[in-house]
């Protein structure tokens, strides 16, 4: 097998997989130690591929090289960063004199959908836009079908807290648990579920006067303020969405102002009226792409 | 990556070479992240991009010398130095491609 049908085999099944190339040799006239005649230098796109479980595959030629570029690959795939960075030819740190672009592909970020109503099904077409899994939960078996959410990846028929104690673990700072329910008793123990997790995004739909009732409960079923502040709710930006289809674009708006910091203090702003750069680093994580 | 798998592989199921350009870099602004990837073919088909439409045209000049040539290339793409680059992004950034033959 190649490194390409390797790299192509783990994105396609949705697992984690890092590239690591070799794409620029500094000038060795400024290297502090000038190679020795006959010298044999690293190769301008080799390849390292990294899988967890698997021994690395490809080489520099440099042994040492490999070691680190493997190392960092790893890192790479906890922080899911892509981007360049430099050594020595033997892997040397605080050194320039290869180039080396190392590249995560993640399995895409999930978001879970608790509520089988008609904002469910906008809300799962839009994340798919954005790259998500999608998995549509509720615990009524006549509406949680998948007929019903054709863009879902997964319809599951359970109660929301019993499913997600099931991928608890599986949730971290990139996921999204979006509660589209607003009915109490699936809401609460949705919310109190998802809190106990690493969800980096988790939504409550309802008016204000429902999200203050909810929150009151939420208070009751010994939820501290400190994870309160992690419930947005009334879902979404402040955008005046109606239908459906509006809504869920509020909704992922939100998901995405919040991973580069949030929306201004003054609400959402238009790009005419604000300041700064218009493409913004991800705090945490790189979204789906 | 992923989005242009598809093209990449029926173009080699046709026996067409390939080429890939991804940006590996980006200083300042830029439309698109590192990892953004364009392939391209020897016929000139192209899957993908990387940027918002301003340099895929000379991309795809350097992905077919690449397929021509055999060896790799790194390209910088910027709006700084207008004596050194003819194509430059309208945003104001420059980014670095790297073009190289799918041969491995």
């Amino acid at each position: 097998m190649s490194l390409y049908e390797a790299v192509r085999d783990a994105i396609r099944a949705e697992e984690e997989v890092v590239m690591a190339t070799l794409v620029e040799l500094t000038d060795p006239a400024e290297w502090e130690i000038p190679p020795a005649g006959g010298e044999v230098l690293p190769r301008v796109g080799a390849k390292i591929v990294v899988r967890p479980g698997q021994l690395p595959l490809g080489t520099t030629g440099d042994a040492d090289l490999d070691r680190v570029i493997a190392r960092d690959a790893w890192a790479a795939l906890e922080s899911g960063l892509t981007g360049t960075r430099h050594y020595g030819r033997h892997g040397q740190a605080n050194q320039r004199e290869v180039v080396v672009f190392v590249e995560a592909f993640a399995p895409p970020p999930l978001m879970v959908i608790f509520g089988a109503v008609d904002f469910t099904a906008a809300l799962a077409r839009v994340a798919k836009i954005l790259g998500y899994r999608v998995v549509v939960c509720d615990a009524r078996p006549v509406f949680a079908t998948p007929a019903r959410f054709p863009e879902a990846d997964e319809v599951v028929v359970s109660w929301p807290d019993r499913y997600l104690d099931t991928i608890a673990g599986q949730l971290g700072p990139r996921d999204a648990v979006c509660v589209l329910t607003h009915d109490p008793k699936f809401d609460i123990p949705a919310i109190v579920a998802a809190l106990r997790t690493r969800v980096g995004y988790l939504g409550a739909m309802g008016s204000r006067r429902t999200h203050a009732e909810r929150t009151a409960r939420l208070l009751e079923a010994g939820v501290v303020e400190s994870d309160l502040v992690r419930v947005m709710g009334p879902i979404g930006l402040d955008i005046g969405a109606r239908t459906p289809e509006e809504t869920a674009i509020s909704i992922c708006a939100e998901i995405i102002a919040l991973r580069v910091g949030g929306p201004g203090p003054a609400g959402v702003t238009s790009l005419r009226d604000s300041r700064g750069p218009i493409h913004q680093d991800a705090v945490a994580l790189s979204g789906p792409d | 990556m992923k989005e242009v798998l598809g093209d990449i592989e029926r173009w080699r199921r046709a026996g067409r070479r390939v080429a890939l350009a991804r940006v590996v870099d980006v200083i300042g602004s830029g439309p698109r992240d590192p990892g953004a990837t364009m392939a391209v073919n020897e016929d000139g088909e192209v899957a993908g991009s990387v940027s918002g439409g301003c340099v895929e045209g000379a991309v795809l000049t350097e992905a077919l010398g690449v397929l021509e040539a055999g060896e790799p290339r790194l390209c910088t793409f910027g709006y700084s130095d207008e004596e050194a680059f003819s194509v430059g992004l309208t945003c104001g950034g420059t980014i670095r491609v790297f073009v190289e033959p799918l041969d491995w």
